[in-house]
């Protein structure tokens, strides 16, 4: 049970693939424009990742050592590619927004490595957690940073979320605020750099003040006793 | 030793690549269809947008010629799709390419009328910048829209430049390049089409065998 409990915290926010690990940075980067495409590639992420985590969790046992790298990147270029030519045949509108970066989640180094660090060494069960929980991790950096990108470049959100869920979607577009000119920097790839930093940022304020407060209650135990052996 | 594991280990790597191709082979064929299907949607949807589809009589896809020309940018073969009305020649709806963009190749889609009149023009694929170029985008303004009913009267119509450069295109605020370059192939195209439209007709159909 505990071992659930740090999975999803690893996945989640201590060894978050995106803000921690810093992997598959270049798919975060270039597909953040809006939340919609930030979620597809999100979920296509996270599908090839359990998707190999079992698959290698089942092999586990059968692939010898020198090999297992090979058989590893083959299974993941398979999942790849199911992944996109299912996306290809019913969220067309979203393939061609996506367009390279879906073929490019096979070199998405956070997958290969769960694959090695995790799923090569783990019950089925437990890797299809660990794909699930990494996988959800970086799609909601993902969906973070496209929310903050779009919202500040164009000042919508869901701007073409029936893409990606069909065409009831197009109701939950939202503009917050219209202006004539788009706001450029938060659109190009240099908006992506700074949002993903400022993201990282705040993680880090937020872990060092947890663990601020961590040291301040020993503290305060230890407090009573240090003035009782001061008394004698 | 050596030798036995090789033989192992080969056997296991070519045992995974025959599942993950098997399997992928397997999801190809069951998405094939659909594939195809969605392909040609959009192929309809943006047929439609240049030209009307009630206006001529034929399939559009089923019938079209490919062209190696200069004049429809640098990128060799271009699909050029064929309208009949009444089984008269209606329009031609001619994909073409201009290099002189901003960013990389901007795509196109001109249809032309028999008498030389623009039926209608769309950006089918372009890099240009967001906020700045991609206006030449229907989805982003109208501007676009401006090249239907216009005609072309000849290589030095001087209107057929931005108004920048005298003619009678607005270019963007930030933007000149990326309309100039549209005003520039779309002009072209349009000059091809006048002057090869009795040709292309005449040309054997290339999508004869398009289901």
């Amino acid at each position: 049970m505990s071992q659930v409990k740090t999975l999803f915290k690893d996945g989640m926010w201590a060894n978050n693939p995106a803000l921690v690990q810093l992997l598959g940075l270049c798919p975060l980067l270039a597909v953040t424009s809006t939340i919609t495409n930030a979620l597809g590639l999100g979920l296509a992420t996270l599908l090839v990742l359990v998707g190999s985590n079992v698959t290698v969790s089942i092999v586990r046992n059968w692939v010898p050592k020198d090999i297992r790298i090979p058989v590893f990147v083959m299974i993941i270029a398979g999942f790849v590619t199911i992944v996109q030519l299912m996306m290809n045949a019913y969220t067309f509108g979203l393939y061609q927004s996506l367009g390279i970066f879906i073929p490019l989640i096979v070199t998405n180094c956070a997958i290969i490595g769960r694959a090695e660090a995790f799923a090569s060494k783990n019950t089925v069960p437990l890797s299809a957690f660990d794909g699930l929980m990494m996988g959800l991790g970086f799609m909601l950096v993902l969906v973070v940073l496209g929310a903050m990108r779009e919202l500040i470049g164009q000042g919508t959100l869901f701007d073409g979320a029936d893409l990606l869920l069909g065409p009831w979607a197009a109701a939950l577009r939202i503009e917050v605020f219209s202006f004539d000119n788009q706001f450029l920097l938060a659109i190009l790839p240099p908006g992506a750099f700074l949002g993903l930093g400022l993201l990282i940022a705040a993680k880090n304020v937020i872990d060092t003040q947890i663990k601020s407060k961590q040291v301040v209650t020993p503290e305060a135990e230890k407090g009573p006793r240090a003035r009782v052996t001061s008394l004698t | 030793m050596i030798l036995s594991s090789m033989t192992k280990n080969g056997a296991i790597l070519t045992a995974f690549a025959l599942i993950t191709t098997g399997t992928v082979a397997l999801t190809h064929s069951l998405t094939a269809e659909r594939i195809e299907e969605q392909e040609k949607q959009q192929l309809a949807e943006q047929l439609q947008q240049v030209l009307d589809a009630h206006h001529y009589d034929n399939q559009l896809y089923k019938d079209c010629v490919v062209i190696t020309d200069e004049r429809l940018g640098p990128r060799p073969e271009q699909v050029i799709y064929r309208a009949y009305k009444d089984n008269k020649p209606y329009a031609l709806v001619m994909r073409h390419v201009t290099p002189s963009g901003y960013s990389g190749d901007i795509n196109l889609l001109t249809a032309v009328f028999a008498n030389g009149e623009i039926a209608g023009v769309r950006v089918t694929k372009h890099e240009e910048t967001p906020g700045l170029g991609d206006k030449v985008e229907v989805k982003k303004s109208d501007w676009i829209t401006l090249f239907k009913g216009q005609n072309v009267l000849g290589e030095d119509d001087s209107r057929w430049a931005v108004k920048k450069d005298g003619g009678q295109f607005d270019q963007f605020t930030g933007a000149t390049i990326t309309p100039r370059a549209v005003v520039g192939s779309v002009k072209q195209a349009v000059l091809f089409a006048q002057a090869e439209f009795d040709n292309l007709f005449a040309a054997p159909n290339t999508c004869q065998g398009a289901k």
